[in-house]
């Protein structure tokens, strides 16, 4: 193909991409926006064919490897519960990152005449890239609850990791001044251990910060591995995931009320959790389906706070019956969305769009707190540490600093809760025992179901 | 290309980046972030540039690997968001 043509086509993906970004700006043109994005993408994989420089080796094994990732990949996007979609994310970021991490080795292997810029470009390449495979895979197993979700700290952890990024800047200025392979493999195999390291002592509740960054990460390694390949367009691309993680990273990080740093390695410098004798002993007042549909039944404007609960019991579907029931009785309902409830951001509002509810009615943290002192009744389904007053009062307290949603001003708060287990950070929540709240138990979806049933029947 | 071609087309893809993504709506976090990991699947894109020019069984082997990986990332990437996207609908588009 013509260089030109190769270039300008290669703009055209470019812009395609910018695009997919920018058609997000709003819930209208998401769609059709990503849809943009995915045509570029395709023809990114069909010029790459007629790179002018092309050599035309292993075409067919290219092109049954491409086919063996899309009889992979189309499957795990088609069936993946929308509870599961943050382990999904992780997952794709990871393969992302290792990709990003092999092709600049193998430009490595290739090319051993590189210059010094590039062979930065390639450690940067592998190192994050590296960091980003093992750190998500991680992150997979967190979310997917094959290992604990707690924080993971073991005796000198904090000088094992301080040890192991010694040792990777350590190989890294080893492969810039001599070359040769043994110094990369051992960069690759410490960049490895590095995001292993680095992930576990994550607590659960911060793993969604994690995600958003590892996928900043995964952008920029693109970005540099576009450097080596001297690729505008990998240029391009990788810079644009880069900036909207790094955006998305500070966002989430100051939903959670704390920096980036505390997120990462608070784990080593927080003390263990005190846990509370009393907490038993207290009383807590149950209330039954029938109490609460008459509660709501009279009442002018209820906010719904769903947490991951919800997302675990699959109660969306029910969430919304009871939602038009109540706007069907002329009772104004929305949903007070947390930013960081659920298991990456954004989370509640996916759970909710699948049930169909009206994204109008999605309702952020802002904008739903000055109207507290105005509902009357707060249904809190499944969520715990995005209400919990402590974030508020409890210096010290993993969750101290976070906004929280004030559901303590409304004039009743039901919980609809499995058992007393407290929330994803593990603290207490001292609003459970507060005169005006009252707690529904049993899981979500048949709680809620009853509730419907009661409030048919009044 | 020279150094300071490749720096400008990074400094400006960088404020694009942040003007484009600073505009997303919160509700549309999570898609957002499938979006931009899909995005980053053009990887495939590189892995398909240095399997295409490799004849060592090694860096073959390697490079397939990368293809594998990155076609995944990037396939289900945008699948995934077209799911998602899909189930955001406003009042008017109610089933």
């Amino acid at each position: 193909m013509n260089s030109n043509l190769y270039a300008l086509l290669g703009l055209v993906v470019a812009v395609s991409f910018i695009m997919a970004l920018k058609g997000l700006s709003a819930p209208k043109t998401a769609r059709r926006g990503n849809l943009i994005g995915a045509a570029g993408a395709t023809l990114a994989t069909v010029i790459v064919f007629f790179e002018p420089g092309a050599e035309h080796h292993n075409t067919l094994l290219i092109i049954l490897a491409i086919a063996f990732g899309v009889i992979v990949g189309v499957p795990a996007a088609r069936k993946v519960q929308m509870t599961q979609m943050p382990q999904l994310v992780a997952l794709f970021n990871g393969v992302g990152g290792g990709a990003a991490a092999l092709v600049s080795i193998v430009e490595y292997l290739t090319h051993s005449d590189e210059n010094t810029a590039a062979v930065i470009a390639t450690v940067f390449t592998v190192v994050v890239g590296s960091i980003s495979f093992s750190g998500s895979v991680i992150t997979f197993l967190k979310l997917q609850e094959i290992m604990t979700t707690r924080p993971v700290v073991f005796p000198g952890g904090r000088f094992v990791i301080a040890a192991t990024l010694v040792g990777v800047l350590g190989t890294s200025v080893w492969v810039v001044q001599s070359g040769g392979n043994t110094p990369l493999l051992v960069m690759g195999l410490l960049s490895l251990a590095f995001g292993v390291l680095f992930v576990l002592p994550v607590g659960g509740a911060d793993v969604p910060i994690v995600i958003s960054l590892l996928n900043a990460f995964t952008g920029l390694t693109v970005a540099a591995g576009g450097y080596v390949l001297d690729s505008t367009l990998l240029i391009v691309a990788g810079t644009l995931v880069g900036a909207s993680g790094t955006i998305l990273t500070r966002l989430m990080a100051a939903a959670m009320g704390r920096s980036l740093f505390g997120t990462l390695f608070g784990a080593f410098t927080a003390k263990p959790q005190e846990i509370s004798a009393a907490g038993e002993a207290r009383s807590v007042k149950s209330s039954s389906p029938d109490d609460v549909a008459i509660l709501l039944n009279y009442a002018q404007r209820v906010v719904i706070v769903p947490g991951f609960g919800l997302a675990v019991a699959q109660a969306q579907h029910t969430v919304r019956e009871l939602a038009d029931i109540l706007a069907e009785k002329g009772i104004d309902v929305a949903y007070g969305i947390h930013p960081v409830a659920g298991r990456m951001p954004g989370h509640m509002n996916v759970l909710l769009a699948e049930a169909n509810v009206p994204y109008e009615q999605l309702v952020e943290m802002e904008e739903v707190n000055p109207t507290f002192p105005q509902t009357d009744v707060v249904l809190v389904v499944g969520a715990n540490d995005v209400v919990n007053p402590a974030a508020k009062t409890t210096p010290g307290c993993p969750i101290y600093g976070m906004p929280i949603l004030d559901v303590a001003q409304a004039g009743n708060v039901i919980f609809l809760k499995r058992s007393m287990r407290p929330g994803f950070a593990g603290i207490e929540n001292e609003l459970l025992y507060d005169p005006k709240t009252s707690l529904l138990f049993g899981d979500a979806k048949d709680s809620l179901t009853k509730v419907v049933n009661a409030l048919k029947a009044l | 290309m020279s150094s300071i071609v490749i720096l400008t087309i990074f400094v400006l893809s960088v404020f694009i980046g942040f003007e484009v993504v600073s505009k997303v709506s919160t509700t549309l976090h999570t898609p957002l972030m499938s979006g931009a990991n899909a995005i980053h699947g053009i990887i495939l894109f590189g892995a398909i540039m240095v399997a295409d020019k490799s004849t060592t069984t090694l860096t073959t082997s390697l490079s397939i690997a990368a293809i594998v990986l990155a076609t995944i990332n990037m396939v289900g990437g945008f699948v995934v968001t077209d799911r998602m996207l899909e189930m955001f609908k406003g009042k008017g588009g109610k089933k």
